[in-house]
């Protein structure tokens, strides 16, 4: 919310960055300071680093993706680049350094910004479906090229660095973990503060304007066409800091950075994580790093989880995990939220009970056919042990999935109700 | 001039094979306006099901039986899952068709597993047709021609000739009359769609043998497709006709002939460096056209947008 100015000049008009805005800022900063105290372990700080740069990424990626409406399939082009630029200038400052390494994001934005120039000169002339054409066939171009240049791209094996032979600042070398998880955050508050302001300015309000009506703006006397450019070197600009992030991190970079692997999975992250909100891709890029590194401990086929998830969130959610969280801001502020967890207590245990059944069918399902030959036996949530070849667990999961899913198309008219009741306007309580 | 003509036959069954995807899309994005992303996927699965019911009951059934299927799915999704995200917009369509793609092959690789399984060409079909000056051509790849040029051939007559293609064509320019005019026109996209999965199911089935039935087939020939689609004008299926041809034969004429970029560089008056792999330009010393061979539908995408943003063929600027 805005505090009204008192000032009798500038009565009426609000102060550009409330106070309370701030907030948030600040306990990202404080949760950011403290998380190395709780999780200090190396694996730890490893999958916190990659969330981080996944979070920029996927940030940027919204810049087009949510702000300015437009769907790109090669996105990953300006993560790598920068990505492969800031490597190239750590290898050749590595002789004679006169940078720190924490300035090295800076060059990956800058390498990223430039080539999203030079492309988003020709392909942002038309959004939607044309402009998502270009950017997969950009993206391909750029992702063939890196097996033939192999002076720059380092062909098969990719380049590699070694960060610490930058400068050391203040004492810092970053051969710990931590302090490049210091470095990362630090990165990660600043991109996000900058990209959070860059969508509050004219130029922010202006790419909205273009994704909701281009005719529209276009006749307000802006080109929708230089609108897109700009939002594209911006979003270039931040890609190309997670790249160099990505580099710092890593220290290794592949052909693997710029294809068309990389460039669907930000999609992913950032439509999971709902595209419509600042704060989407925050959440997209947090859970779909936990449940890529704790599922693919436990699940080989853990892809295809995430693929479903994907196609159901498209179908019913397209505003995403925090579409739906905001979904009960409405029923938080009536006071009536309690009305809900009556019928969502009755949901959790057929729910919970359809999930892990219907993912038990799949490991099944998938083990009968692609253990090896004699190995028949098979454990699932870690107590289960059986033989997958048998039809018997089979039948049990199947007819566990359709009595639980029974039972929850049974429940949703429940739910809808209370839904009616929790979001209607009135007194609460009554 | 025998290679040049094994190739010429060779980059048309490439060429043709590219259009039987290009046309179902096309119909589908000038009818829709929706690009199928997973269209590719479709031609996956063909050959994933042809090669599953050819180990029962051998080629010949596959090759009717896969195509059905892949359409029947293709009517399916339309109904329950593309018609339910078109309120959102174009762009979830999009995205939608992605993770459609997305988890076809997750599920191919659930079934079928990640490496290249071993769907061959029927024992009857598997001869040399003619050879030239010592250039083989397999009697598969003319059977290849043949369905192609069939398929299309029953196409255009449907699409031109009778009611139903009357309707279709109708349909594609003016929804809302031939909605009025007492047609079902959700059911003819439900139609169209499935029929256009299933030509690419078709082209899956009969490319299977000859170019790998394996996950990754599909995101190969997939950007290739949009490639074509793109250079050839967004909705224009002569465009696509003539962008598939084109790109079969680059992508052929570059494989086999092995033109060195040092033979041009040395031919421009450049002199090559002695120790080549201290050079900074030992990339473009080494080039050879094979291996530009990939990125050069790419980059003729590139270079046709920037001197004609509407494609070759393309009526409004894409």
């Amino acid at each position: 919310m805005s505090t009204p100015s008192t000032n009798p000049l500038t009565a009426g008009t609000s102060r550009l960055i409330p106070l309370n805005h701030a907030l948030p800022w600040i306990i990202a900063a404080v949760v950011l300071l403290l998380l190395p105290v709780i999780f200090e372990s190396r694996g730890a700080l490893t999958i916190m680093n990659q969330m981080a740069i996944t979070i920029v990424f996927a940030l940027a990626y919204n810049m087009l993706l949510g702000q300015g409406g437009m769907l790109s399939f090669g996105h990953a082009v300006y993560m790598g680049l920068g990505g492969f630029f800031s490597m190239h200038v750590l290898n050749w400052m590595s002789d004679d350094p006169w940078l720190p390494l924490p300035v090295l994001p800076i060059f990956g934005g800058f390498f990223g910004l430039l080539f999203a120039f030079l492309i988003g000169w020709f392909s942002t002339r038309r959004a939607g479906t044309t402009f998502a054409m270009i950017s997969l066939g950009v993206g391909q171009l750029v992702a063939s090229m890196s097996i033939i240049i192999v002076t720059f791209f380092g062909g098969e094996e990719g380049i590699s660095g070694d960060r610490t032979e930058m400068l050391p600042f203040f004492g810092w070398d970053f051969g710990q973990q931590q302090e490049v998880y210091y470095l990362t955050s630090v990165w990660l508050l600043i991109a996000a503060l900058g990209m959070y302001l860059y969508s509050r300015t004219p130029m922010g309000r202006l790419a909205n304007a273009v994704r909701d009506n281009e005719e529209r703006a276009e006749f307000l006397g802006y080109s929708q066409r230089n609108v897109r450019w700009i939002s594209f070197c911006a979003s270039g600009f931040f890609a190309g800091i997670a790249g160099a992030l990505f580099a710092i991190n890593f220290e290794i970079l592949t052909g693997e950075n710029l294809n068309l692997a990389t460039s669907g999975q930000i999609l992913l992250v950032t439509f999971l994580g709902g595209v419509g909100f600042f704060i989407g891709p925050i959440i997209g890029a947090i859970v779909f790093t936990l449940l890529q590194t704790v599922l693919s401990l436990h699940s080989e086929i853990w892809a295809l989880y995430v693929g479903i998830l994907f196609v159901a969130t498209v179908m019913f959610f397209p505003f995403g995990l925090t579409g739906l969280l905001a979904l009960h801001v409405l029923p938080w502020k009536l006071g009536k939220i309690g009305y809900l967890v009556k019928p969502y207590a009755k949901m959790a245990i057929p729910g919970l009970v359809f999930v892990l059944s219907s993912a038990a069918v799949l490991e099944i399902l998938f083990h009968a056919r692609h253990a090896g030959r004699g190995d028949n036996e098979m454990t699932i949530y870690w107590w289960l042990t059986f033989d997958s070849h048998s039809p018997l667990p089979m039948i049990i999961g199947l007819v566990l999935a359709g009595v639980s899913a029974y039972a929850l198309v049974k429940l949703v008219p429940g739910l809808k109700a209370a839904w009616d009741e929790a979001t209607k306007m009135g007194e609460a309580g009554k | 001039m025998s290679l040049f003509i094994v190739n010429i036959l060779d980059g048309f069954v490439t060429g043709l094979l590219l259009f039987m995807l290009c046309s179902g899309l096309t119909l589908i994005f000038s009818m829709m306006g929706v690009l199928n992303f997973a269209h590719a996927s479709f031609y996956m699965l063909g050959a994933y099901f042809a090669y599953q019911i050819s180990m029962f009951t051998g080629f010949w059934v596959g090759l009717i039986v896969a195509p059905i299927i892949v359409g029947v799915m293709g009517a399916l999704i339309e109904r329950y899952g593309l018609r339910r995200v078109h309120q959102y917009g174009h762009v979830p369509e999009l995205i939608f068709t992605f993770g459609l793609a997305l988890l076809i092959e997750e599920f191919v690789q659930f079934f079928w597993g990640r490496q290249q399984v071993p769907y061959n060409p029927p024992a009857a079909l598997d001869f040399t047709a003619f050879a030239i000056a010592g250039n083989t051509f397999p009697a598969y790849k003319v059977f290849m021609i043949f369905m192609a040029i069939g398929l299309f051939l029953v196409l255009l007559y449907i699409l031109t000739k009778t009611r139903i293609g009357m309707t279709i064509q109708a349909a594609l320019s003016y929804p809302e009359t031939v909605q009025n005019l007492g047609h079902n026109v959700p059911m003819v996209f439900m139609g169209v769609f499935g029929v256009g999965t299933a030509m690419a199911g078709l082209a899956g089935v009969i490319a299977g043998p000859v170019m790998g039935t394996f996950p990754g087939m599909a995101f190969t020939l997939g950007a290739i497709v949009f490639v074509c689609i793109v250079v050839g004008g967004l909705g224009s299926l002569w465009g696509a006709l003539v962008a598939s041809l084109l790109i079969g034969w680059i992508q052929t004429f570059a494989a086999s002939y092995n033109l060195r970029m040092e033979d041009l560089l040395i031919w421009l008056g450049f002199e090559k460096p002695m120790l080549i792999w201290e050079s900074p330009w030992q990339d473009l010393w080494t080039l050879t056209l094979p291996q530009v061979g990939p990125i050069l539908p790419y980059l003729l995408m590139v270079i046709v947008l920037v001197l004609r943003p509407q494609g070759l063929f393309g009526k409004r600027e894409t």
